[in-house]
């Protein structure tokens, strides 16, 4: 009678489905990871040494780095300021801006591509004149840069727009900024100090999001040259079989890692902001 | 002497306008109320006085220069909110500096200041405490101490007792005063509180659906409230019709009884209804061989409220309120019986409208 009530109270359906569903991420990162050390038994790390080994894989995964951190900078300075602004002077605005955010989800990356090459591939003339006043984006090193940075921008505005945007749903930031004004503060001085820091949180989470999608990119790096990190494993897997799988697993590990840390991260913050 | 002017102000949110034709002087270092009923614009008024609204007309001047459209960082008002509106990354001293730092002062400077603040609301040791390790009432006077902190011109203060507990709410509000009474500050206070309004006050404004009622002293305003609106909010008052006998006498009629009022009504003539109103303490039963303003009642309710008794009565018809002092030789009439009531002629308010 016990065994029975006590078995009745086990969340049996719930178990089953929560393990089914660990099964189904674990079975094959285990697969992949299994797979990268059966290179040479004799060496089973032999896939990760060969794949730290090589010079190109450092620079693509350096020049990744670079272009993510660029691409959380750049949508920090657009995305914060607006959404502010949104949220202060502009109410009515927020559902047109919330919709362009989410264009990334219904207009693939290959378009946005081609459309930026279009556009971006002609050289800039002085209206009405045949004066060349800069030379194509697609030209050269740095245009191309800030081109893929700009596409980047794109593609990751719906998790920074929308981390920001709930970041600042849980401070009151217009009563913030009217007790900011009214000791005297500028504009620049309540962004910095008083919005940036109260949203720290979520800004971190936009920030994470935006670099696992650039260092996984692919189709914006291939069509406009970029030798980052998304177009070297790409290559990889075509030519070789274990270092991809290698360096799978090591990407894995690294958005789990940071997966990890907006979790401390905000975790810590909300409980400050529960007490409050 | 006029310090804070704010002459012939209006705001209108498209259509519906918020407040009309606003004039106030304020002398330094007086502390003025704004009181009336939710939304009757008390907040827009001070709004615009801090500059988060410009008014559609009028002028708001501060030391006789013109601050109408001045950008609210460029007016030197400190502001108390009710929701506290501390900043949540820094800790209580850093909260009570920043003004200061914003300004560019020395860091010495600041130092002193913040400590001068934190001793004036009695939280010196909480300097490095987060707002969220704070109760309500230390968030709010971290609050009042950050607006003081910059000197400013005025202080303005939007409900910032309303969110806390009724006995917080006294001592606080004491201890208000008395700050801003040692520091000699300009204050303008908004409440929908009369009782709060009463206490703090040097002057009080009553508002109404976006215009002024009655400015005065408490004093004035619960004494002598000079509109129906006014007598209703503050305090609370028994209004009742009567007819003029004799506008040079002051003698009234009402519901048949003879009333005698010391009240003014000039300009008025012999057969006009007017309002007329009466506080519940200046109503007695009678006692000796009075003859004027004697009304027969009869008693319908008596409710002890600890030191006063409140008796309700009816009068030719209307339900009148009395409250008597509650002394151990206190006789009452018992629910039901019949008794007369009396006032004296200055008790007889008259109302404007
Ligand atoms: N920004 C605004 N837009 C439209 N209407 C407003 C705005 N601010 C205040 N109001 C209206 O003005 C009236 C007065 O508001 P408020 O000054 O806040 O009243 P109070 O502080 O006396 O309760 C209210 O009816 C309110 O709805
Ligand atoms: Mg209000």
């Amino acid at each position: 009678m016990s065994f029975l009530s006590r078995l009745r109270r086990f969340p049996f359906w719930g178990w089953f489905w929560l393990i089914l569903g660990a099964l189904y991420f674990i079975l094959p990162l285990y697969a992949t990871f299994a797979f990268s050390l059966s290179w040479d038994p004799a060496d089973p790390f032999k896939a990760y040494e060969r794949s730290f080994g090589d010079s190109r894989f450092w620079n693509s995964f350096l020049l990744s780095n670079i272009l993510a951190l660029a691409t959380i900078l750049a949508s920090i300075i657009l995305v914060v300021p607006t959404a502010y602004w949104i949220r202060l002077r502009l109410p009515q605005a927020r559902r047109l801006v919330e919709f362009l955010t989410l264009m990334p989800f219904v207009v693939p990356a290959i378009i946005l591509v081609f459309g930026m090459i279009r556009i971006y591939s002609t050289p800039f003339t002085i209206p009405f004149t045949d004066i060349v006043f800069m030379q194509p984006l697609t030209q050269f090193k740095a245009g191309t840069n800030i081109l893929i940075v700009a596409g980047y921008m794109v593609l990751s505005m719906p998790y920074m727009y929308r981390s920001v945007d709930t970041g600042m749903r849980t401070v009151d930031i217009r009563t913030l900024t009217e007790a900011a004004q009214s000791l005297g503060a500028s504009w620049f001085t309540i962004i910095t100090r008083i919005i940036l820091p109260n949203i720290r949180s979520a800004l971190l989470s936009g920030a994470l999001l935006t670099f696992a999608i650039v260092v996984g990119e692919v189709v914006l790096a291939s069509f406009l040259g970029v030798n980052a990190f998304g177009p070297y494993l790409f290559l990889l897997g075509q030519h070789r079989a274990y270092e991809p799988a290698a360096l799978s697993f090591v990407s894995f590990l690294l958005t789990w890692i940071a997966m990890g840390l907006i979790q401390l991260v905000t975790g810590g913050q909300g409980q400050a902001a529960g007490a409050h | 002497m006029t310090h804070l002017a704010l002459s012939g102000i209006s705001k209108h949110f498209g259509d519906f306008t918020a407040v009309r034709d606003f004039n106030l002087d304020v002398k330094k270092g007086e502390f003025v109320s704004f009181l009336g009923p939710s939304g009757c614009g008390k907040t827009t008024t001070l709004r615009m006085i801090a500059g988060f609204e410009i008014p559609s007309s009028g002028m708001i001047s501060l030391e006789g220069a013109d601050i109408t459209d001045k950008a609210p960082n460029q007016r030197n008002v400190g502001m108390v909110f009710q929701s506290y509106a501390l900043f949540p990354n820094m800790t209580v001293a850093q909260n009570i500096g920043f003004g200061l730092q914003v300004r560019k002062e020395k860091e010495s400077a600041i130092k002193d200041r913040v400590k001068e603040m934190l001793s004036i609301i009695h939280m010196e040791d909480k300097a490095n405490s987060f707002p969220y390790q704070l109760s309500g009432g230390q968030m709010q006077r971290v609050a009042l101490a950050r607006a003081l902190a910059i000197r400013p011109e005025v202080l303005l203060l939007d409900e910032p007792l309303s969110a806390l507990d009724a006995k917080i709410r006294v001592s606080l509000r004491a201890e208000i005063r008395s700050i801003q009474q040692k520091l000699g500050i300009t204050a303008i206070y908004v409440t929908h509180d009369q009782e709060e309004a009463l206490s703090l006050s040097d002057r009080i404004v009553v508002m109404n659906v976006g215009e002024m009622e009655q400015v005065g002293t408490p004093f004035e305003i619960y004494n002598f409230p000079t509109t129906r609106f006014v007598a209703n909010f503050v305090g609370s008052l028994n209004t009742a019709e009567a007819e003029i006998v004799d506008p040079n006498k002051g003698t009234l009629i009402m519901d048949g009884a003879r009333l005698e009022s010391s009240g003014e009504l000039k300009g008025r003539n012999k057969g006009d209804k007017i309002m007329i109103a009466i506080r519940p303490e200046r109503l007695s039963f009678l006692s000796e061989g009075k003859k004027e303003n004697v009304l027969d009642g009869k008693v319908e309710n008596i409710t002890f409220l600890g030191s006063v008794v409140r008796v309700d009565v009816t009068i030719g018809g209307r339900k009148f309120s009395m409250d008597t002092f509650n002394r151990p030789s206190l006789e009452l009439p018992k629910i039901g019986e019949t008794c007369k009531v009396t006032c004296s002629d200055k008790a007889v308010l008259i109302l404007k409208e």
